[in-house]
């Protein structure tokens, strides 16, 4: 009896998650304009989003800051846990601390303040404001997820192999990294993740003509929705569901992490 | 003459349709120190999550004290729990932990509080009070959350496997504590553990199991001496275990050769298997022994040496506090009284089922 | 055992990021400070924070903590049940089945919201339904009440993983313990698995809390022009009226806000530890 209370809970749940994005999916499917009326079956609006240059051109824009991003926090990120394990504890932790304000402060107020930053200092916005600022934001979810490794890190491999004439270069890419490397990776997706979804610290330090999608997004919906944007949803979603299920189906990897 | 305290009669359980105890009987007289003893997956545990009511038995009935508990749920029974890694409650302070239970039926808070000091000073933590549970020792968590059982007064203290999580030293100081204990409470202790001289050290009654049927019960000593098959004497200690024949009553055919024995009733020149502890094997000059071999491995084990003698295709394993040097030529000779005759199980799966019966 | 030898060393190699944090992290804190104490001219004055206490500011700021605090004590009710449910079920590390419950947190924020202007629209699907059963349809969109769900529906996955993680890394002996002692199912619930899942449950409470108090996108795409949360007078003070003193100063009440926010985390948590 209690499993079946249980498993209606669950379901329930699931429906208030799923159901909107399942309509939306419908809706991406239907020739009518019309939210309220089903007009047939169409893929003009699957055509015209990939016709649409402001949309590709926002997606472009999106991934290629996400990629950057990932990958300066990532090494920025790595570099600074290593070389601040030889910190005092107490300097070890202000910054961490101060890593930590963008995570835990608002985003609008992080917006704000580089935006503010960026027009003092007269740098163009655009592509590389929004890109720095989400290096920022991105650093702390590295340093997060590595910072633990590097803690529990063993060292004194890294001084056997030097012990068996490796450089330290070597010894520290044969060590070193392969031991926090889960913790790695899981810092960079999370900045990846993180860097794609972004909307409101992107918004404020993008500038005017430069869109990426979760600006694009914004414009389009003050002006009234079109059902591209439900096609849009649709293909975003399924590359989500499909990523998600790749990495389920690579339990090789997992149990690495393990 | 001890009374049984806790009966179980023909319980089973299962599960995803895996059998994990099979029609098992067992009963415990009060005021003893029982062990359920055997390796990982015999039941063990689940039989004693079965008396504590964290399991429900899918056949048979639980009896304690004349009543039928089966059905009553875990805080409603008259018996409390140590459980592997200590279970202790990480947001509360040692006293909290251990007035957890004693809150819980209202008891005063003057009453609470001697019976905190009194358990404390049972299991040598006094002063512990303030602490919190993470910055104890394995050892110390383990004394807490025995503490934290017995100021309940229960009948029955249940321990699963309480020592797994030391190491060597600690768990043989608790052997001692935990046998201390028992004797000053006067209640009864179901103790889980794979650890065999675990078991001999401290029980009064042990419990072979193995695939959820058991194996052998008795004291420690006739367990040690006259395991009743090849699992239990292979399981409790090392042995020499040796397909024989039964020539007659007392003689026994040990690889060719006639041993003198005092068991009887096994027919003649029937198959048996025949138990002799290592450190039953004397090893004499050539024509003086039972049986001639020669010495192939030696290893100096501080108490004792350990030789391998191989003699007629079968390698015997010997612990004896005289040298005998590699490649030395010896004579086997084994006491009557020494050789432990076992009958030979059909199968495998009667090798299982054929004490229970 | 450290990699490098030497303390200098270490704040050598320390010192590009700590250069970063102090541009990127510190001088624009400092800057949102500056102008928020500051009037146009430079002049120092508080008149930008005390703008605050004035009717309009006001209401916004209460409209936005109500609507925050709602949303974050629904989250927590669905959460907390689906946690314990999820946990109850024992499932592996990582099982599909908990990633299932927070994959809508990888769709894009702004499409999880406008699924809901979808629904809730005067002629949009729900309403539409209603009709087609000649329910009387009803008038969500534009209120708090369509709001209030927006919010729950985007940050619902933030309050379900840090529960699900805290009451799922409890050990079931510890729930057994409290039964063999004695405690029945609700004094164990409320004794033993509330405190230990105080962690969870704090982390969830900010993590929905404060996206929740400084939105803007939500409230006006299910909002209208007409309800105004804090988060949007800041974002037009900045991006269209471009009075950014005045910005500053309410954006420094929205910190004291997350402030105070972290303050009652930590002593509470700190409570739940003792």
């Amino acid at each position: 009896m209690k499993k079946i209370f249980e498993k209606i809970y669950l379901a329930i749940i699931l429906i208030f998650m799923y159901a909107p994005i399942l309509t939306l999916i419908v809706l991406s499917f239907n020739s009518s304009k019309s939210r309220a009326r089903w007009g047939g079956f169409t893929l003009k609006w699957y055509v015209n989003l990939l016709e649409d240059e402001a949309v590709s051109s926002a997606l472009f824009n999106t991934l290629a800051i996400a990629v950057l991003a990932t990958v300066f926090s990532t090494i920025i990120g790595t570099f600074t846990c290593i070389a601040m394990i030889g910190l005092s504890k107490k300097l070890r932790s202000i910054i961490m601390a101060i890593t930590n304000i963008p995570m835990i402060n608002a985003d609008i107020v992080t917006g704000i303040s580089l935006m503010l930053l960026f027009r003092f200092l007269h740098i163009g916005s655009g592509f590389l404001t929004i890109l720095l600022a989400h290096i920022t934001f991105n650093i702390p979810f590295v340093m997060l997820s590595v910072m633990p490794r590097v803690k529990n890190m063993n060292f004194y491999v890294y001084e056997a192999a030097l012990d068996l004439g490796a450089s330290p270069l070597y010894a520290f890419f044969k060590t070193i990294l392969p031991e926090l490397m889960p913790g790695i990776i899981s810092g960079a997706l999370m900045a990846f993740t993180m860097s794609l979804d972004d909307f409101i610290i992107t918004y404020f330090t993008k500038g005017s003509g430069f869109e990426t999608l979760s600006t694009l997004i914004y414009n389009e919906v003050k002006r009234g929705i079109q059902p591209e944007i439900y096609a849009l949803s649709a293909i975003i979603f399924v590359v989500v569901l499909a990523l998600l299920l790749l990495v389920y189906r690579a339990p090789s990897v997992k149990s690495k992490e393990k | 003459m001890s009374k049984d305290l806790i009966t179980l009669e023909h319980i089973s359980k299962s599960y995803d349709s895996q059998l994990i105890l099979d029609d098992l009987n067992l009963s415990i007289y009060e005021n003893s120190f029982v062990t359920l003893l055997g390796p990982s997956g015999c039941g063990k545990t689940t039989t004693l999550r079965i008396i504590g009511g964290f399991e429900k038995p899918d056949q048979g009935k639980v009896i304690f004290d004349g009543k039928d508990i089966t059905n009553l749920a875990p805080n409603k029974r008259q018996l409390n729990t140590v459980f592997q890694k200590y279970a202790l409650f990480t947001h509360m302070t040692i006293a909290e932990n251990i007035a957890f239970g004693l809150k819980i039926k209202n008891k005063s808070d003057s009453y609470i509080k001697d019976k905190i000091k009194y358990a404390l000073k049972l299991v040598n933590l006094e002063g512990f009070e303030k602490r919190m549970p993470d910055s104890l020792s394995g050892g110390q968590q383990q004394r807490i959350a025995i503490a934290r059982a017995i100021v309940n007064e229960p009948k029955v203290l249940l321990l699963d496997e309480p020592l797994g999580a030391l190491d060597l030293k600690m768990r043989q100081d608790m052997q001692y504590e935990l046998k201390r204990l028992k004797e000053e409470l006067g209640i009864t202790f179901i103790y889980v553990t794979h650890d065999q001289e675990e078991a001999l050290t401290m029980s009064d009654h042990i419990v072979v199991m193995n695939q959820g049927y058991i194996q052998q019960e008795g004291s420690p000593e006739k367990i040690y001496n006259e395991p009743e098959n090849a699992f239990v004497a292979d399981f409790i200690g090392d042995s020499n275990i040796i397909r024989s024949t039964m020539v007659r009553d007392e003689l026994v055919d040990i690889l060719g050769a006639k041993f003198a024995c005092v068991d009887k009733g096994f027919g003649e020149n029937k198959p048996v298997d025949v138990v002799i502890r290592p450190e039953d094997v004397e090893l004499v000059s050539p024509n003086e022994g039972t049986l001639e071999g020669v010495v192939t491995d030696l290893t100096f084990k501080g108490v004792h040496y350990e030789m391998d003698v191989e003699a007629n295709g079968y390698e015997w394993l010997v612990h004896s506090t005289k040298l005998s040097a590699v490649g030395t030529k010896v004579g086997i000779k084994v006491d009557p009284f020494n050789i432990q005759i076992m009958n030979v199980p059909a199968s495998e799966d009667e090798e299982a089922i054929s004490e229970t019966v | 055992m450290k990699l490098f030898k030497s303390r200098k060393t270490s704040a050598l190699m320390s010192s590009p990021y700590i250069a970063w944090a102090t541009i990127f992290i510190i001088i624009p804190l400092c800057m949102v400070i500056y102008y928020g104490i500051t009037d146009s001219n430079g002049q120092l004055t508080f008149d930008n924070i005390t703008t605050i206490a004035k009717p309009g500011y006001l209401k916004a700021l209460i409209r936005s903590v109500e609507l925050a605090l709602i949303s974050t004590l629904v989250c927590f009710i669905l959460a907390y049940p689906l946690g314990m449910i999820l946990a109850g079920m024992k499932l592996k590390n990582n099982s599909y089945i908990v990633t299932l419950f927070i994959l809508p947190m990888w769709m894009n924020f702004l499409l999880r919201t406008l699924t809901w202007m979808t629904l809730l629209e005067g002629k949009g699907v729900i309403n539409t339904i209603l009709d087609f059963f000649h329910l009387p349809t009803m008038k969500i969109i534009n209120t708090p009440g369509a709001i209030v769900l927006g919010m729950v529906y985007n940050f619902l996955p933030f309050m379900i993983l840090p529960i699900y993680n805290s009451l799922n890394s409890i050990d079931e002996n510890v729930i057994n313990a409290a039964k063999d002692l004695g405690a029945d199912n609700l004094q164990t619930f409320l004794r033993i698995t509330l405190p230990l899942s105080l962690p969870g449950i704090l982390s969830g409470i900010t993590m929905v809390f404060i996206p929740a108090l400084t939105t803007f996108a939500i409230s006006t795409m299910l909002g209208g022009s007409k309800i105004l949360l804090i988060g949007n007078i800041i974002e037009q003070e900045f991006t269209q009226l471009y009075d950014w003193n005045l910005g500053s100063g309410l954006s420094i009440v929205l910190m004291l806000f997350i402030l105070l926010n972290m303050i009652i985390e930590s002593v509470s948590s700190k409570k739940g530890d003792r």
